[in-house]
Parts: structure tokens; C-alpha cells; sequence
């Protein structure tokens, strides 16, 4: 199942108040579905103001303004029909607002654009606007995209997004969106989450229309005063393009740690060693920790990628995650406060502070489950204990712990520490290796890990200068370490198995945690 | 199984379920009129006879202790810290020598002839120089021409946020490069900011007549040709907010008038948005662009 199908399970099943109007001369057809879908978030008035929308950032778009992002139009253009239905029906990406093609009928779905059109005066009141005339994309080639690369710093895309494109340039930190909430420039390494869609025709599309309401202006002027021709232009979309993947990573729930031997060199002793180049990698998505309070719904580490070694005596993991800039760090603390205030209203009581550090936790059952108990997915409870490698920024080390429960972990004393980290920080991105010897002398407080054997491993990430510390943390659910043998393990089968059922009982968890909010009073 | 593309869906989830009944009232829209395009190339006279027409000559106070403005870091571009000297100071408030409070925009509020059409006048430009917006704050009549042009060798991007008019983020990556534009409805006042440098920031006021002025290093500020009659006068600041003067214009004379802000002000809402221009005889508002 998607993580939108989930949306949408979960919207079916709630009993909105709203969702008993009858079609009638008073209440438009639009209205009916809008107050139904839509008005959850948006509001039903339009304003972007509904019930969810303080979970959100950005915020639900308010409808009364005319502001779009995703149009074939001039920048300050309103959108034509087309470009409303087609927001609608694919949703946006990397923000809070899903698609609705499979959900709602084509008429439900034009009556809805004529809707949302009528909630603002400039629809009225303006003439039909212009669709922007948009060449077709040349084919892609090494030249266009080492272009595209020049012109990006030529242009100082550089300036928001970085060097890299992980959003950690220089302007980053003062960025907003129109409601003056802060913002960060899109990752460009990660396609998938852009707003408008990561195809190198989208990506040329915002060049040329810019994504009105926030920072990202239009490019197109620099075409009409000969700056670059429109033919540069796609190569500087090739160029955004080429910094993702070629296919959206996929998940796999099983991270293969090869056995490298005794071969030569053996293990890579740092994060930026040449090695990890030939590495397989994994993608682990993280969400916001929404269970515990305070809870967290604006997490920055969206996902991690993790790759992993061993040698039959030592296991080495390497996780990557991009972060835009090194916590603390002053110049982003105006940017965290911003971030606080604004899902203040939500996260019941931030522990943030000034100088709060990025942190890593990788954690693991204390004890190798049999069959499918595995601790809780936060840092266990008091029957199942997790045992964790925790790293900060600031003490740049890593400590073994045991947690019974999120946030409860106890530091090993320093006699029986046997983890090691190396950090490195450059171009918004942290790789962070952990090693281990897979059997300490701490048989009772360190897991051990047996030859051939598949852990389950779970991650926890904050950064600091997003406003995170405390509860308020990206979270994954439980994966698999399998620490490999020179032949294929079969164990795999079972925990796989197992994988599927948690994966069940965890949401289930979620939810309840969630309808019980919801039914105390007097909280939205 | 879970394929997932980044958590939105999963932000999207926890959110519903936080999802309560009693979601707030409140209209929609404000059904004003606006976003009339001028046709434009169509010469208007000035409706207002110089020789039977008055002035007003004034002057913004300032009293109390004058913040210091804050220093602003251009250390990232080079070329900007030259310019300015490495000695910029936020624009915020500026008091001059004499107790006079710079870059307030003030314009005639109530008491005009709604009647009158007024040509649009000659384009102002906005220019981006220094990484400083030159002017800070720009008086425009609606359908007037405002170039805004970058002398800077670095990018800037010009990001409008009316709420009256249509808003536009555009990119300007050398220097040299122009854009036109024009803000059809009547606002005071119009924010623009550069998002590639925090600190650049300049207001635009829209009203739908000629009478608009901006104070000036030493709080001065004037209005010429102005029919004989009694005036409200508002004069809004960007941390001080707005205050108002009664003036009385004779034909030929010139009426002086005092605007006075005191550092109490800092603090209260200061507001922005729509104007709504007031004629007493008719009760009518100059609301929508004049017939050209
Ligand atoms: C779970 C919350 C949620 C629900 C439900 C939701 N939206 Fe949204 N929507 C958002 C958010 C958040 C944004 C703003 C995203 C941004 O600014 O990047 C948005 C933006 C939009 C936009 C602006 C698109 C653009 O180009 O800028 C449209 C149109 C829209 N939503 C329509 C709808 C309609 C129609 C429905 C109901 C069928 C709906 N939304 C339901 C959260 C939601
Ligand atoms: C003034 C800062 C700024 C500059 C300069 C800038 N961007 Fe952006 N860009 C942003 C912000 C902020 C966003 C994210 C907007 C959002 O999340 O809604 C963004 C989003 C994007 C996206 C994602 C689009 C989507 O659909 O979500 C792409 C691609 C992009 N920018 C490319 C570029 C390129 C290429 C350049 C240079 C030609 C550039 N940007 C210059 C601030 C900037």
C-alpha cells in the first residue's frame, strides 16, 4: 500500500462533521465534496486555516488569495482550470496535500476547481490568463547536464540551494513563504519530493513560472533578456535533475552488511572513504514522532541512506542523511525559534534551545528477539529494553545506551562502551560511521551479534537547528540488518514475515494514539 | 510493499486524525473589485488647475530615543560591501540630524473628488544597488509604471506580496536587467523582498490619485496641485504603523502640517492592505483605476 493510499484510508474512515451536506440551489455542487475532502485542511472557508492545518508547514494553501505554485502561467498569473485540476489530482509532493484522481470522480474533481476558483476575487475580476509557450525537452547528454551545472552557479541557484543542492546555500537560513513561516529551499537531490513533480519537464516548468507564495522566483526573464537561451535553460533542468537518482529510491526492509573477509584492507575505518562508493545503499523514510508528547510533525531528516560491512569481528554502518547546515550553529537559531513558534500551537512543549545538536540514533532490540517481539519502535518499554547507539553533533561521539521507553536511555558507563563513531559534515550532508565488535565482553547490556544472523535496527534523527530536540525526532520503523555470510542466508524468510505483521500492528498503535487525542476536549 | 515517497503522506495521516469538529466561521474572500488592467499608451490631463491649486509642505517628527539601526552584515557579496562601504545599517528607522523620521509614505486619505482622473504619471524606477533597495519606499498611482532594475553584478529576486493586487517573484542574475510593472488596485502598502538577502526589503504605496509622498532623509515631504479643501492626511511607517493630520488647502497657498511618531509606536500592528480612499461630498471611494 502507498503512503497515500494510507492517507486516504485514514481520511475514509473518519467521521467528519461535515460530511452530511446534501447537494443543494445554496451549496454548489464543489462545495458539498469541498467541505467533505478538502475543508479539513483548507478550511471551509478557504483561508488555509482548518482544523489539521497547525501540523502542517507549509500550511494548507489559502484559497482566497490566488496564490498557485503549479501553473503553466506567468509568475503573479492566476492558474488556468487545467493547472488546478491537475494539482488536484497528482497532489503535491514533499508537502502535506495528497492527490485525489483515485478518490473522487471527474465531475467531483472539475466541480471542485470551479469551486476553489470562486473562493477569490481575482478570478473574477481578471481576464482568462495565458499559458506560458513551453519548448519540448532536448534529450539529455553529459554536455547539457555539465552546462546546466555551470549555469546553475552562474546564475547563483547556489545562492538557496547550495553548492549541492541540499538546500544549505548561504540565503537558506532567512528563507519564508508568504504567510512569513519559514521555509526551506527544495532539496534538489531528492526529485521525489518536489512540489510541482520531479521530472526534468516540471523542473523546467518551475524555472519558468517560479512557485508563487514562496522564495523560488520565475527564471524567465532571464530568457526574454538574452541571459540564457530557453535552450539553456533545459539544460540547467537537466542538470537539477541529474542530482537525484534516476528511479525514486524504494525501500527494501533487509540492509545486507557483506562480509568483506579478511580481504585487503578490510573494513573502511571512515565515513569518506572511497569504499562506500561500491556500497549498496538503503533508503530508510523517517516521519515525525507523533506518539509520545511532545510530538513532532515537522521533522527535516526525511529519510537516511544506510549502507553496512562486516568482517566476521566487526560490523561498520554508514548513515547518510542530508542536513542543510551543522547543529548548533548561530546563524540558524533565528530560523529554529521560527520553526518552534510555529508548531508551537501543536507540539505541546518544546524542549529546543539554543545550541540543541543534530543527533543520530541507531537502535537495535537489547536482545536478539525470538520470533516477532521486538521492542516497541520507540526505544522499547520496560519488558522489551533497546539497546542504542546514539550520536550528537556536538560531543561528535557516539555512546551505547539502553532505553526503555523514548528518551529514557541510560549511558553504558564508560568502562563497557565499545561503539565508535566518525562524523564527517560538507555540502549539507552527514555520513556518520559506527563500528562494533559484533560480540562484547557486555553480553547483558550490548546486543551481540552472532555470525549469519538478521537484527532488527530502527533509526532516530533530529536536527537541531529545525527547532528538534527531546521527543520531537524523525523516526523509522523497525528494518533488518542482515550481517552476511559468504552464503545466502535463508533466515531471512521469518523475520520478513514478522516485518509485514509489525508494520500492521505499529499503525494500529499510531492510530489509536491518535484517536485518543482526538477525543480529549477542547484540543484541535 | 510500503513505497514510499517522502512522508508526506504520513504528516498528512497524523494530522487527520488531530482533526476536531468546530472549525472557526469566517467570509470568504472580500468580493472587492480589483486587478483591472489600465489600457494603457492613453494621455490623461491633470484634471487640477496648477493656477487655482494649493500645496502642502510637511514634516515627519520623530521623539523619543532614536534605536540605533542595526548593522547589516554584506560579508557574502563582496561586491555589495563595497558599494555601501561595508557601513550598512538597516533601513528601518532612519531619524535624521533634525529629529525628522525618513521613508514615511504619506498620502491623501479622505477629501478628494472622487470624479477627478488623474494621469498615471511617469515611471518610477525601484533600483537594487549596494544590495540595498533604492528607494526604501516608493509612492506609485495605480496603473503607474515602476521599472525595477538591478545595478548589481549578484542575483536578487523581486518578490512582491500584495494582497490587493497580484504578487510576482521574479529573478534578475545581471546587471543591467529591467522588468516593468504596474499595480492596478490601490494598497498601502505593498511589501517586496529579496529572499537571496534577508535584509533587503522596500514598501510600495498604491493609491488611486497623484497625492502621495515620501518623507525624506530629514522627515520632509511635499504635495503639489492639490484642489483647495479640506484633507485627511495618513502617514504610515514600517515599525511606527500609521497616524493622520487634518489639513485645510487654500488656492495658492501652501498648508504645513506635522507628523509625529514617537518610539511608544513600535510594536503595534502596523497596517497593510487594502486603502480605501474617501470622497465627503459624494461618499463615493476612489476604489477601481480611472477611466484612461
Ligand atoms: C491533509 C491536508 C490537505 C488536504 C486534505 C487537502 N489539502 Fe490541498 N494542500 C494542502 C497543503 C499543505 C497545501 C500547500 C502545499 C504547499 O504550499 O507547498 C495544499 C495546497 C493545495 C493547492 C494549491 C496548489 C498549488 O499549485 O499551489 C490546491 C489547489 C489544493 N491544495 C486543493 C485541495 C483540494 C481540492 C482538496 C480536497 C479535495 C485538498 N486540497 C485537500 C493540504 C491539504
Ligand atoms: C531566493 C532563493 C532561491 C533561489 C535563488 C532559487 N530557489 Fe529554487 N527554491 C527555493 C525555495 C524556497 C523552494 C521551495 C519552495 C517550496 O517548498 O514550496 C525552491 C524550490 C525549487 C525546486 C523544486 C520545485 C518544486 O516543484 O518543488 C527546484 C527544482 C528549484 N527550486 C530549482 C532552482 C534553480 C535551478 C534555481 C536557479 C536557477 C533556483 N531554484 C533558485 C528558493 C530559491
Amino acid at each position: 500500500m502507498g503512503t497515500r493510499a494510507l492517507v486516504m484510508a485514514a481520511y475514509l474512515l473518519l467521521p467528519l462533521p461535515l460530511a452530511a451536506q446534501e447537494t443543494d440551489n445554496e451549496n454548489p455542487a464543489g462545495k458539498v465534496v469541498y467541505d467533505r475532502w478538502c475543508a479539513g485542511c483548507h478550511g471551509t472557508d478557504g483561508r488555509g486555516e482548518g482544523p489539521g492545518a497547525l501540523t502542517m508547514l507549509p500550511r494548507p494553501r489559502d484559497f482566497t488569495r490566488a496564490l498557485y505554485q503549479v501553473r503553466t502561467t506567468g509568475s503573479g498569473e492566476l492558474p488556468t482550470d487545467d493547472d488546478i485540476m491537475h494539482v488536484i489530482n497528482v497532489g503535491m509532493p514533499g508537502t502535506a496535500m495528497p492527490g485525489w484522481e483515485d478518490l473522487l470522480s471527474s465531475q467531483e474533481r472539475e466541480d471542485l476547481v470551479t469551486y476553489l476558483k470562486s473562493m477569490s476575487r481575482f478570478f473574477n475580476s481578471s481576464p482568462p490568463p495565458a499559458q506560458l509557450e513551453f519548448s519540448n525537452a532536448p534529450r539529455v547528454s553529459d554536455d547539457r547536464i555539465a552546462e546546466g551545472a555551470e549555469i546553475y552557479e552562474q546564475v547563483e541557484c547556489s545562492k538557496c540551494h547550495g553548492r549541492s543542492g541540499r538546500a544549505d546555500g548561504p540565503s537558506a537560513p532567512t528563507q519564508k513563504d508568504d504567510s512569513d513561516l519559514p521555509i526551506y529551499p527544495a532539496n534538489l537531490t531528492q526529485n521525489w519530493r518536489f512540489n510541482g513533480g520531479g521530472t526534468v519537464e516540471d523542473i523546467y516548468r518551475v524555472l519558468r513560472t517560479g512557485l508563487d507564495g514562496t522564495p523560488m522566483p520565475t527564471f524567465s526573464d532571464l530568457i526574454d533578456a538574452g541571459v540564457i537561451t530557453d535552450d539553456q535553460l533545459w539544460n540547467l533542468a537537466h542538470y537539477v535533475r541529474s542530482l537525484s537518482p534516476e528511479e525514486s529510491p524504494r525501500i527494501r526492509e533487509v540492509i545486507t552488511a557483506a562480509n568483506v573477509g579478511d580481504g585487503e584492507g578490510g573494513l573502511p575505518t571512515s565515513p569518506t572513504d572511497e569504499r562506500w562508493e561500491t556500497v549498496d545503499k538503503f533508503y530508510i523514510p523517517l516521519v515525525g514522532q507523533i506518539v509520545v508528547k511532545p510530538r513532532w510533525f515537522n521533522p527535516r531528516v526525511q529519510n537516511l541512506w544506510v549502507q553496512a560491512l562486516h568482517d566476521s569481528a566487526d560490523v561498520a554502518m554508514l548513515v547518510s542523511w542530508s542536513d542543510p547546515s551543522r547543529s548548533p550553529n548561530e546563524e540558524w537559531a533565528p530560523f529554529a525559534q521560527q520553526i518552534v513558534e510555529a508548531m508551537g500551537p501543536k507540539d505541546e512543549g518544546s524542549t529546543w534551545a539554543p545550541g540543541a545538536p543534530d543527533q543520530l540514533v541507531v537502535q537495535f532490540p537489547l536482545t536478539l528477539p525470538t520470533g516477532m517481539e521486538r521492542p516497541y519502535f520507540l526505544q522499547g518499554d520496560a519488558r522489551r529494553p533497546a539497546y542504542l547507539w546514539s550520536w550528537r553533533s556536538d560531543h561528535d561521539r557516539a555512546v551505547e545506551m539502553v532505553a526503555r521507553g523514548l528518551g529514557t536511555g541510560q549511558e553504558q558507563p564508560a568502562s563497557s562502551q565499545q561503539v565508535s563513531a566518525e562524523a564527517a559534515w560538507a555540502d549539507g550532508e552527514w555520513r556518520v560511521l559506527f563500528r562494533r565488535s559484533l560480540a562484547t565482553p557486555d553480553s547483558t547490556s550490548d546486543l551481540q551479534m552472532p555470525r549469519a544472523t538478521v537484527v532488527p535496527v530502527a533509526f532516530q534523527a533530529w536536527d537541531g537547528n529545525n527547532g528538534e530536540a527531546g521527543n520531537q525526532a524523525a523516526v523509522s520503523t523497525w528494518y533488518f540488518l542482515a550481517l552476511e555470510e559468504p552464503v545466502p542466508v535463508t533466515v531471512l524468510i521469518t523475520p520478513l514475515a514478522a516485518f509485514l505483521l509489525t508494520a500492521v500492528l505499529g499503525l494500529v498503535v499510531v492510530t489509536r494514539a491518535q484517536r485518543r487525542e482526538k477525543e480529549i476536549p477542547g484540543r484541535n | 510493499m510500503l513505497e514510499i515517497s517522502g512522508n508526506k503522506g504520513l504528516v498528512a495521516f497524523a494530522s487527520l486524525f488531530a482533526l476536531t469538529a468546530g472549525c472557526g466561521g469566517g467570509e470568504a474572500g472580500s468580493g472587492a473589485a480589483g486587478g483591472d488592467q489600465a489600457a494603457a499608451g492613453v494621455v490623461v490631463e491633470h484634471p487640477v488647475d496648477a493656477a487655482t491649486a494649493g500645496s502642502v509642505s510637511g514634516t515627519v517628527a520623530f521623539s523619543g530615543d532614536v534605536p540605533t539601526p542595526a548593522a547589516i552584515d554584506m560579508s557574502d557579496e563582496p561586491s555589495c560591501q563595497e558599494e555601501t562601504g561595508g557601513t550598512a545599517v538597516s533601513e528601518s528607522v532612519l531619524v535624521g540630524s533634525e529629529g525628522g523620521l525618513a521613508n514615511v509614505f504619506v498620502y491623501v486619505k479622505e477629501g478628494l473628488d472622487s470624479s477627478l482622473e488623474f494621469p498615471t504619471g511617469d515611471p518610477v524606477v525601484l533600483d537594487q544597488k549596494g544590495c540595498t533597495y533604492l528607494p526604501h519606499v516608493v509612492g506609485l498611482s495605480m496603473g503607474q509604471q515602476l521599472t525595477v532594475r538591478n545595478s548589481d553584478e549578484v542575483l536578487h529576486n523581486i518578490n512582491a506580496t500584495p494582497t490587493e493586487n497580484r504578487g510576482f517573484n521574479r529573478s534578475q542574475p545581471q546587471v543591467g536587467m529591467e522588468f516593468e510593472t504596474s499595480f492596478p488596485t490601490p494598497e498601502v502598502m505593498i511589501p517586496i523582498r529579496c529572499d537571496v538577502h534577508g535584509w533587503m526589503d522596500a514598501y510600495v504605496g498604491v493609491t488611486p490619485h497623484p497625492y502621495h509622498a515620501v518623507s525624506d532623509a530629514n522627515g520632509v515631504f511635499a504635495m503639489d496641485r492639490l484642489p483647495p479643501g479640506d484633507y485627511l492626511l495618513e502617514a504610515w511607517h514600517e515599525l511606527y504603523g500609521t497616524t493622520t493630520q487634518s489639513v485645510t488647502v487654500e488656492q495658492g497657498g501652501t498648508t504645513s502640517v506635522t507628523f509625529e511618531f514617537n518610539e511608544a509606536m513600535a510594536g503595534q500592528p502596523v497596517p497593510m492592505g487594502p486603502v480605501l480612499v474617501v470622497d465627503h461630498t459624494t461618499g463615493t471611494m476612489h476604489r477601481t483605476i480611472p477611466r484612461l
